[in-house]
């Protein structure tokens, strides 16, 4: 009973006031999450197409790309990775950073030196207060990606990937990302995945029997169309990690800004029972005192008389 | 002709975040890096690379589509038609105005690099796609 009823009242009042707070930003939570899944939607049939028409090369013709090429012996990795630009999401930008660190170790444990790059305010701030060194970073968009900053990205990490060792500091022999898949609301799972050297899935539906394998015809030639397919595929790829990443951030949003809501009710609920017991034990006090000098004056009085 | 009657291409043209339209059609006229190349039902699989330009849909019940396209792919395997741009806009979607003083402006520009070419082509490709739907 440290404190007066008034200042509990204030206390009522502040955390009713951070409540509101929470509460709205989990409903905006709630309704921007929607539209990141329908854009995540949206942008399937592109991936899938895409996909597709790799696998179709992969299959019907026996071409080689750089960037598909496994180097002998891989020195340096650069390692994508994908945070949010705002907090308030609960474990959800740790838990990458986590990944991520998990994935730095694992390579230095292979022996390759480890380039970093983020997307997202989070990650950048990170790296910065631990004061290591990123090789770039992108922020700004983390709640709704745009395909122009996937295929910035992209461009960046390929040119990257099919620099000569030697001839830049940049070069690197693999590129990792490590983003939050979205699994469903409840949950959203750091995951980490290697993206180039491209292995590419071969066979989209497998021939049935005596069926003919389609021969694709090339235009201008298959070492051509791969040469502005695959940069494509890496791209869409990235794409899907960015969308896939929003989804997860909002998701994790509402659901830390839901706990905090809960959090603040109980809050009132236990300030409320404090202040009333306190608003009663003056009361109590009150009538005490008075009941007490009643009871003086009574006493003073009939020892007068 | 006669005995593909009964055939339809299923086109899809996709953009890199939307699917643009989807739907049957008898037609498809697009540009690749080698020229306008047209596909009717029965097609040999063909994997191409498109150019910034306008493509042409013909649909099952006589209509035309006309959509303006970045460059990309089509991809053309058991009459599946799919053309994948990384930005893609039907021709009702393209305000000619607007379009037209892009143009402008990209051809101000100069066409002295290869962005500015493709810029120049993209916008192009814009005004063509909607003045031949108006």
């Amino acid at each position: 009973m440290a404190l007066s009823v008034r200042e509990y009242r204030a206390r009522i009042r502040s955390t009713e006031s951070m409540k509101k707070i929470t509460r709205a930003m989990e409903l905006i939570a709630a309704s921007r999450i929607i539209k990141a899944q329908q854009r995540a939607q949206a942008a399937a049939p592109y991936a899938r197409e895409l996909t597709r028409a790799v696998s179709a090369v992969a299959t019907f013709s026996n071409v080689d790309h750089a960037l598909t090429l496994e180097p002998e012996n891989p020195k340096r990795a650069a390692i994508l990775i994908v945070t949010s630009d705002r907090g308030l999401a609960g474990a959800y930008s740790s838990s990458v950073l986590k990944e991520a660190e998990r994935l730095v170790e694992k390579l230095k444990g292979e022996g390759k030196d480890v380039d970093l790059y983020t997307s997202g305010r989070k990650g950048e701030a990170y790296f910065k207060f631990r004061q290591r060194a990123v090789a770039q970073s992108w922020t700004g968009f983390s709640d709704q990606p745009t395909y122009d900053v996937a295929a910035e990205i992209g461009a960046t990490l390929i040119e990257a990937f099919l620099a000569e060792t030697g001839e830049e500091a940049r070069a690197v022999d693999e590129v990792h990302v490590v983003y939050t898949r979205f699994r469903s609301m409840l949950s959203q799972e750091p995951t980490a995945v290697r993206l180039l050297p491209l292995e590419v899935v071969e066979g989209t539906e497998p021939p049935e029997q005596n069926d003919l394998l389609p021969l694709y015809e090339f235009e201008p030639s298959p070492s051509e169309v791969l040469d502005s397919l695959l940069p494509r595929y890496v791209q869409s790829r990235i794409f899907f990690a960015l969308l896939q990443a929003a989804a997860s951030e909002l998701a994790a949003r509402q659901k830390a800004m839901k706990s905090a809501t809960d959090n603040a009710d109980e809050l009132i609920k236990k300030y409320k029972r404090i202040a009333n017991q306190a608003r009663q034990a003056g009361i109590t006090q009150e009538i005490s005192e008075i009941v007490g000098g009643v009871n003086a004056l009574a006493d003073a009085q009939a020892g007068s008389e | 002709m006669a005995q593909s009657t009964d055939k339809v291409l299923q086109v899809e043209l996709v953009a890199a975040d939307r699917l643009v339209w989807s739907g049957q059609a008898t037609m498809v006229i697009a540009r690749t890096t080698e020229g306008d190349v047209g596909i009717l039902p029965n097609h040999a699989p063909l994997l191409s690379s498109i150019i910034e330009g306008v493509v042409d849909v013909q649909t099952a019940d006589g209509e035309t589509w006309i959509a303006a396209v970045d460059a990309g792919f089509l991809s053309v395997a058991d009459n599946r038609v799919s053309i994948l741009a990384e930005r893609a806009e039907m021709s009702h979607e393209i305000d000619l105005e607007h379009a037209r003083r892009e143009l402008e402006r990209c051809k101000e520009a100069g066409e002295n690099d290869d962005e500015a070419r493709e810029k120049v082509r993209r916008a192009e490709a814009r005004v063509r796609a909607a003045e031949r739907a108006s």
